[in-house]
């Protein structure tokens, strides 16, 4: 048994907090907490760095598993990655420091427990993305409710409480037919062991109705219309941070349960649902872009245009084209690097005036110069300008749709416009035109650790809107191998018809 | 001679309580001296079951006093959670003027009578430990006599609970005279499901046993009772007896009408999902910490039916299993009330949380970790009861259940969640005293850190249940 890399990822953040906790608090303003997070995550950081460089990208196999028992006889404690969750362990563990440095710069009230909190939620993330059993999955899947409902409820604005509950009881009764729904299969098939669930395959009868059952979890986390309420409402009361996390993170973990799991363990079912997903995902892309276009709110329309952009994803998973797959991969990855700065870039013009009405801005370029370069690199790579990492995203998502329905991509391509439209206009509207409001011009451009993470932010979505081969190679065999697995289990279902 | 080795703990306790009882009349102010002497005693009768626990299947009396694992296991339970009862209480009952020497004897009495019941094999066995324990009871629940809530809920849960025993010995007789005798194994030889007086004498029983563990519709005494009752008897009533009630309900469904199944699954069933829905909604609007919890545990009972309707024993395991998680829970939850202390009186409505963060952070991390578990979120120690649960219940492909179960979990977790959000998001109030006595903090930690770190090795706990096979 090698050095348990996986399992270090897992536990690191954790012992963190747990140091964190257990730390007097003095009067220096939480100095060590500080440096004990950023450290911790950016230790993490390279630990998967690392794990990235010596994984092997042309096995189709999981690498690194971890098989122990847990609850003896039935379920094992399995984690272990492939060319796909690889990538979202990757982000995860990007986005926290960033999320960190972001916090302890601008929050000062109960700092030391938001630092607790980010800790534990990358834990639980970086858990969802790496579990090779149905039930450890659940448990980090679920898990990650808690700190997320406290994030929101205790640093979050004025209608903090409404947020998180709706949040909390939306995510957790989606969730709650997912596990009836684990459980049933562990009785049809004696296992929940994701890889063995993936040779002997669960009987065609039941798939459509556990289909559903996760779908339910899925959609509402993703989320998909018409169960994306609770996401606008909890995007505006987190604070900064927990918007980020929300969506960078949170977000992908139900487009990687989709490709995970439901085209996974259910292709049969998969196939048969694709038309409610394409009208779902149709719906999303069209009317939440047409909703963002009205929205007054800044972080409101970012988020409004995190379920357009999920939209595209869950199209594009189920094209169940080379293309398609890749591309929602690509897509969240990119996503969840670009709405994370662009909720920053919210977040560093609402510390300063405490507003994050359109109106309320007009004209900071005049004031915050930087300010409006970088902010113009992230609304670029929403909007899928070719050079950023958005476009190889849509690009390779709708090409897979053509392959599939040409009246699809096409009514889906309308959605791209719309994106460009509603955050090209916010653009214009916040940074370009005269200043109105006095308080604008008192406003300072960007500080160093504000440019610094945003900096940060524009490498990689720019790298890779250039340069996407490192990521498309690493998820290049794992999807070949689902597509192909796929593909085997429908032929097979139609010659025993 | 019968072999009286195996019911060593039970002459011990007897004679215990004789002793002290003896010597609480002769001896002027020794009630906080039996206090401890009581306390003690537990912990010796806790370490005698120990000890016996690798004797397996015996019985004694005609084969009407069973000691088995199961009996074992749940005595081990209940005399467990007995000692943390007794280790949390004991600053409680003394502010409230309460620690009079006949508080410790008739809890231990209580404990007597589950520990028969639990054991019983035999209706009349059975019957017996079931009215030792109440009577103990009825006078606990009013033992703050000065305070009228008490004495009002000692008196209803007298009359209500005298009305079940009531139906209960009557489903007893009729079961007697159907069946031509009180034994669970002969009434198992002689039975057959064609004879509607064992049907009905089985309703009947199961409605007394009912009442007991407060399942919808019996429930209507508890939540009175819970708020009348002073807070430390509030602990004692909201885990032990639901031990001992559990246990026996397990004995009597597996034991002698284990065949009859198709008669009796229905109304646990029904009692089952009553209890879940009508324990999420009802405490929704609640204001006083005892009496949501009381609402809480109806629930909570609910869940624990839920796997003895699954008709296997996989579901008796979850049952059990269940009911161990959720009485560590339930005490780590009343050692926390306990804590609410300003100047000598304590608090208990939910208002009285408000903002507690912000001064007592250890203390609300807790509280924040038992409502989580409570409400069954993953990977708390809660959540694991309820998985085991719903396991064989959807092994039996009891979808309907589980699903109705589940989604009460959702609305249960709202008045969970409106705790944690007055705990953690509301503005605070005047502090609390922080000087709590070494046995409540040791339990609220101990507990605590069992709901935490569950996960961790969770085949603990499965290993010792799943050695009780009662079909």
């Amino acid at each position: 048994m090698d050095f348990p890399i996986i399992s270090s990822l897992i536990i690191l953040p954790t012992i963190g907090a747990l140091f964190i906790l257990f730390t007097k608090s003095s009067n220096s303003k939480y100095q060590s907490s500080k440096y004990v997070a950023l450290f911790i995550s950016l230790a993490n950081f390279i630990l998967s760095i690392y794990l990235w460089l010596i994984f092997d990208k042309s096995s189709i196999n999981f690498q690194f598993v971890e098989n122990r028992e847990w609850l003896s006889g039935f379920i094992n404690y399995k984690v272990g990655v492939d060319g796909i969750s690889i990538l979202f362990i990757l982000l995860t563990t990007f986005i926290i420091p960033i999320c960190i440095i972001s916090v302890i710069s601008t929050i000062e009230h109960r700092l030391k427990d938001f630092l607790i909190a980010i800790l534990i939620m990358e834990t639980l993330m970086i858990g969802v993305f790496c579990s090779l059993d149905l039930i450890i999955f659940y448990l980090f899947f679920e898990g990650g409710l808690i700190p997320m409902f406290l994030i929101i409820g205790i640093w979050g604005g004025e209608r903090r409480v409404y947020s998180a509950f709706k949040f909390f009881l939306y995510t957790l009764l989606g969730s709650v037919l997912m596990l009836i729904a684990i459980i049933s299969i562990y009785w049809i098939s004696g296992t929940t062991d994701v890889e063995k669930l993936y040779e002997i395959g669960i009987g065609e009868q039941y798939q459509k109705l556990l289909w559903l059952a996760f779908f339910s979890s899925f959609a509402v986390k993703t989320p998909m219309w018409p169960v994306h309420t609770w996401l606008p409402d909890a995007h505006v009361e987190a604070p900064t941070a927990g918007s980020v996390l929300l969506a960078a993170i949170l977000l992908k973990m139900a487009g990687y349960g989709f490709i995970r799991f439901s085209v996974g363990l259910f292709p049969i079912a998969s196939e048969y649902f694709v038309p409610l997903v394409f009208a779902l995902s149709l719906i999303a892309i069209i009317y939440t872009s047409l909703v963002a276009l009205m929205q007054e709110d800044m972080k409101k329309l970012i988020a409004y245009s995190s379920v357009a952009h999920m939209g595209f994803v869950t199209l594009g998973i189920f094209t169940m084209t080379q293309q398609g797959i890749e591309g929602s991969i690509f897509q969240m990855i990119s996503h969840g690097l670009v709405s994370a700065a662009l909720f920053l870039s919210v977040g560093v013009v609402y510390d300063r005036n405490h507003t994050r009405l359109i109106k309320k801005y007009g004209g900071l370029v005049t004031v915050m110069p930087k300010y409006g370069i970088v902010f113009m690199i992230f609304a670029l790579g929403s909007l899928g300008l070719p050079g950023t990492s958005g476009f190889i995203g849509e690009f390779l998502i709708l090409m897979g749709t053509f392959k599939k329905s040409f009246l699809v991509a096409t009514i889906a391509s309308l959605g791209v416009i719309l994106g460009a439209a509603y955050i090209l206009w916010m653009y214009k509207r916040v940074v370009f035109g005269e200043i109105i409001h006095e308080e604008i011009k008192s406003m300072k451009d960007l500080k160093k650790f504000e440019l610094l993470i945003l900096i940060l932010l524009a490498v990689p979505i720019i790298f890779f809107g250039f340069y996407p081969e490192p990521l498309i190679n690493s998820i290049e065999t794992s999807v070949t191998s689902l597509i192909d697995n796929y593909n085997t289990n429908l032929t097979q279902s139609i010659a025993k018809k | 001679m019968e072999n009286l080795e195996i019911i060593l703990p039970e002459i011990f306790l007897s004679l215990t309580i004789m002793f002290l009882l003896l010597f609480g009349v002769f001896k002027n102010n020794s009630s906080k001296l039996i206090y401890n002497l009581t306390t003690l005693s537990l912990i010796i009768l806790f370490a005698l079951l120990l000890n016996l626990y690798q004797v397996s299947d015996l019985s004694i009396f005609n084969n009407s006093y069973k000691v088995d694992s199961l009996a074992t296991f749940m005595k081990l339970l209940t005399i467990g959670s007995g000692i943390f009862v007794m280790l949390t209480s004991s600053k409680y009952i003394e502010i409230n003027n309460i620690n009079k020497m006949e508080y410790p004897i008739l809890i231990l009495s209580s404990i007597l009578g589950m520990m028969v019941m639990i054991s019983s094999n035999d209706l009349i066995v059975f019957y017996m430990g079931l009215e030792l324990q109440s009577l103990a009871l009825y006078v606990l629940a009013s033992f703050n006599r000065e305070n009228l809530l008490s004495t009002e809920s000692g008196l209803k849960y007298f009359v209500l609970s005298a009305l079940s025993s009531g139906l209960l010995l009557y489903g007893c007789s009729l079961i007697y005279g159907f069946s031509g005798s009180t034994n669970f194994n002969i009434i198992l030889e002689n039975s057959s499901s064609g004879q509607y007086g064992i049907t009905f004498g089985i309703v009947f029983i199961l409605v007394g046993l009912a009442f007991k563990i407060s399942a919808v519709p019996f429930h209507m005494w508890a939540p009175d009772v819970y708020q009348g009752s002073p807070t430390s008897v509030t602990t004692f009533f909201a885990v032990l007896p639901k031990i001992a009630a559990l246990s026996v309900f397990i004995r009597f469904l597996y034991v002698p009408f284990a065949e009859m199944n198709d008669q009796w699954q229905m109304i646990i069933i029904f009692l089952s999902i009553a209890s879940m829905i009508f324990g999420a909604v009802a405490a929704i609007g609640q204001k006083n910490l005892k009496r949501l919890i009381a609402y809480s545990s109806i629930g909570h009972m609910g869940y624990a039916l839920t796997g003895l309707a699954a008709g296997t024993n996989q579901g008796i395991q979850g049952s059990i299993s269940y009911i161990a998680i959720y009485l560590v829970m339930n005490l780590a939850f009343f050692s926390c009330m306990f804590m609410l202390r300003r100047n000598n009186e304590y608090y208990e409505s939910i208002e009285d949380l408000s903002g507690l963060s912000k001064n007592h952070p250890l203390l609300s991390f807790s509280l924040l970790i038992i409502l989580f578990s409570l409400a069954g979120i993953p990977p708390l120690a809660g959540f694991f009861a309820k998985f085991y649960v719903f396991m064989a219940v959807i092994e039996q492909k009891m979808y309907f259940l589980a699903i109705v179960g589940l989604l009460s979990t959702v609305i249960a977790a709202f008045y969970y969640l409106r705790i944690i959000k007055i705990i953690y998001f509301d503005k605070e109030k005047e502090k609390f005293e922080t000087d709590h006595h070494f046995g409540l903090k040791l339990t609220l930690a101990l507990s605590t850190i069992f709901i935490l770190a569950y996960f961790i090795y969770p085949s603990g706990l499965t290993e010792i249940v799943s050695k009780i096979n009662i079909i």
